[in-house]
């Protein structure tokens, strides 16, 4: 293990490196915490300049409420829920088709589409912009929920299949071969042999692909208008202006934004972490 | 031929494994060409013309052909050479990111109680949203009622009262305003785009550290390596694999730059921090009316320089497919 572990250090060392700790995050987490505390203050303190000295009044309850009372928050909520869902679905169920055409099946351009996938997954969206919206406007889809969920769930079909057809590939390939002897039909093995195999490549991609969708901000600008369709994302921005100077009001609505990847990234860690490195090790 | 028509059952068994893989892959390859192969064509194709997006009462585009017109105007176009300066700083700069992220790393690195807690609080960043980031960041850096405002405050200014009971700030110097600054407010939002960055390099190293071969390390450390050189010549080298990831997102991250931009200054002050893909957008949807040409030709540049990384990738990525084969 690198470096030592602390245990075999003097006692000393051990307990300044556990003293340090929670004093290394503390400065990590400042600025979050800061808007934190902020989001619980009431109108008074922001307006005397009150931002760091303890709160004269709390108004956690009160904050969180206005943000829903005073402004669309709760149908942007909705909105972002309703493009994230079905963006996950989509997009993970044609990753496992297409993953497991790529890995198990041997045929020229195999490998070339995989790397078509790959390559799309990186490039900037600005090159797709134009187009997209385009075509958007042309079938109506534009500034709508369908119109983002099924942006989001072609572009984030790359990476879901650059993971699953990895995933996959690294399966023992006999229970497949010995499957087929047997006279199973293909989408049958798939079906019943592989598809359960895949089960944590899927928790993985669908908390990883909820966040990505979740947090989109450019497409939400690109591909709506009004309030009807706008994700929390966008939303939060909508608020800022409406909210000018509440600092309070503003701080409670981005962390209400960002809650629901947060919660989504505590419950399913593992399967998080397992996605995001997924090349980090070999 | 023949055959197929006599008997198509037969033909479709005997080539099932030819036919089957594109039946699973005909859905996702369909979408994915609408979405995104099919678009990047048309934008290349776009950057020739001249076209406001709308269409005639016939239904034809009202584009106009203008030749590589948009590319010699982009050429005489300070914007945006300011933004691919920007996009240089930010591909420098957020490189940081990746050293930064290895230090934290190997500080968390340990298996003290409640380091399983410690690990995701540092991993935190990453999760929240750009926008949130932004805002975040906003705010403290406002000179006012922000963080760095404050700390300004408490080391030049003093509190006076005067005879109203107003109080006031009497500052010996005032207060920068960083965002404000056409100098160092492109600083100011990489090192907010940092702080998630360094949160996901860190993570790449912290799994990348949990595989590093044990009995190497000990085997070093019999030799009396440790610190540093123990680091370079020993743990490094195991990292590779997760440097490299890091690598390709950060410079991937720092060429998608747009929503802390977006949410920090919209590319102000005086243009002084746009990047080309918050640029793209902004010529391309503007108040004056829709560029779809000329938002093309900076997408397509961008696009060009992104294709370096992308290329790279693939071949590294080639490589190892080569040798799994």
């Amino acid at each position: 293990m690198f470096p030592r572990p602390i245990e075999k250090s003097a006692p000393a060392a051990r307990a300044g490196y556990q003293a340090f700790l929670p004093v290394a995050l503390f400065i990590w987490l400042l600025p979050l915490l800061a808007i934190f505390a902020t989001s619980i203050r009431g109108a008074a303190d922001i307006n005397s300049g009150n931002i760091f000295g303890w709160p004269t009044e709390f108004a956690l309850f009160e904050n969180y409420t206005a943000v829903f009372t005073q402004s669309a928050a709760a149908q942007y909520m909705l909105n972002s829920v309703l493009i994230t869902v079905p963006s996950v679905i989509i997009s993970v169920s044609l990753a496992c088709l297409a993953g497991y055409a790529l890995a198990i099946y041997k045929f020229k351009v195999a490998v070339p589409l995989f790397f078509l996938f790959v390559a799309g997954n990186f490039i900037p969206f600005q090159i797709l912009m134009v187009p997209v919206r385009d075509m958007s406007v042309q079938t109506g889809l534009y500034d709508t929920i369908a119109g983002q969920f099924l942006f989001h769930a072609a572009f984030q079909t790359g990476f879901c299949t650059l993971f699953m057809r990895n995933f996959i590939k690294a399966l023992p390939f006999d229970l497949i071969e010995s499957a087929r002897i047997e006279g199973v039909k293909e989408w049958r093995i798939f079906w019943y042999v592989v598809l359960p195999l895949v089960r944590p490549a899927i928790a993985a991609l669908a908390v990883l692909i909820f966040t990505f969708v979740w947090n989109d901000f450019f497409w939400a600008n690109v591909l709506t208008q009004g309030e009807s369709a706008k994700p929390i994302t966008a939303g939060v921005r909508a608020l800022n202006g409406q909210f000018v100077n509440n600092w309070h009001l503003v701080s409670a609505a981005s962390l209400l934004a960002a809650i629901p990847p947060v919660a989504m990234f505590f419950l399913m860690q593992k399967h998080f972490i397992a996605g995001l490195t997924l090349g980090a090790v070999k | 031929m023949s055959d197929l028509s006599a008997n198509q059952d037969s033909w479709l068994t005997r080539n099932k494994l030819s036919v089957a893989p594109w039946f699973f892959l005909a859905p996702a390859l369909a979408f994915f060409a609408i979405y995104v192969v099919i678009p990047i064509f048309e934008s290349i194709s776009l950057s020739f013309y001249e076209w406001n997006g709308l269409y005639a009462p016939d239904g034809s585009s009202t584009a106009v052909w203008v030749g590589f017109q948009n590319y010699v105007k982009l050429w005489d176009d300070p914007n945006f050479w300011v933004s691919l300066k920007n996009n240089l700083a930010w591909l420098i700069l957020y490189m940081l990111a990746v050293p930064a992220g290895l230090f934290i790393a190997l500080f968390l690195n340990q298996t003290v109680p409640g380091m399983r807690f410690y690990k995701s609080m540092f991993f935190f960043p990453f999760v929240i949203s750009q926008v949130v980031v932004g805002l975040i960041f906003g705010w403290f850096y406002n000179p006012d009622f922000g963080v760095v405002g404050s700390i300004w405050k408490a080391l030049y200014c003093e509190e006076t009262t005067n005879i109203l009971g107003n109080v006031t700030f009497r500052c010996s110097r005032n207060a920068p305003d960083i965002l404000s600054s056409p100098e160092w407010a492109t600083y100011g939002i990489i090192f907010a785009g940092l702080w998630p960055q360094i949160a996901y390099c860190m993570i790449l190293y912290l799994t990348g550290l949990n595989n590093v071969a044990s009995d190497q390390i000990e085997a070093a450390r019999l030799d009396g390596a440790k610190g540093w050189k123990m680091l370079w010549y020993v743990v490094l080298p195991q990292l590779k694999p997760a440097t490299f990831i890091a690598v390709v997102v950060t410079v991937i991250g720092a060429l998608r730059s747009f929503d802390m931009i977006a949410i920090m200054t919209q590319g102000g002050p005086f243009g002084s921090t746009n990047v080309l893909a918050h640029y793209m957008y902004e010529v391309a949807i503007s108040e004056y009316g829709e560029r779809y040409g000329y938002g093309s030709a900076v997408a397509t540049v961008l696009f060009l320089i992104m294709l370096v990384y992308i290329s790279y990738f693939l071949w590294r990525m080639y490589q190892d497919e080569k040798v799994s084969r």
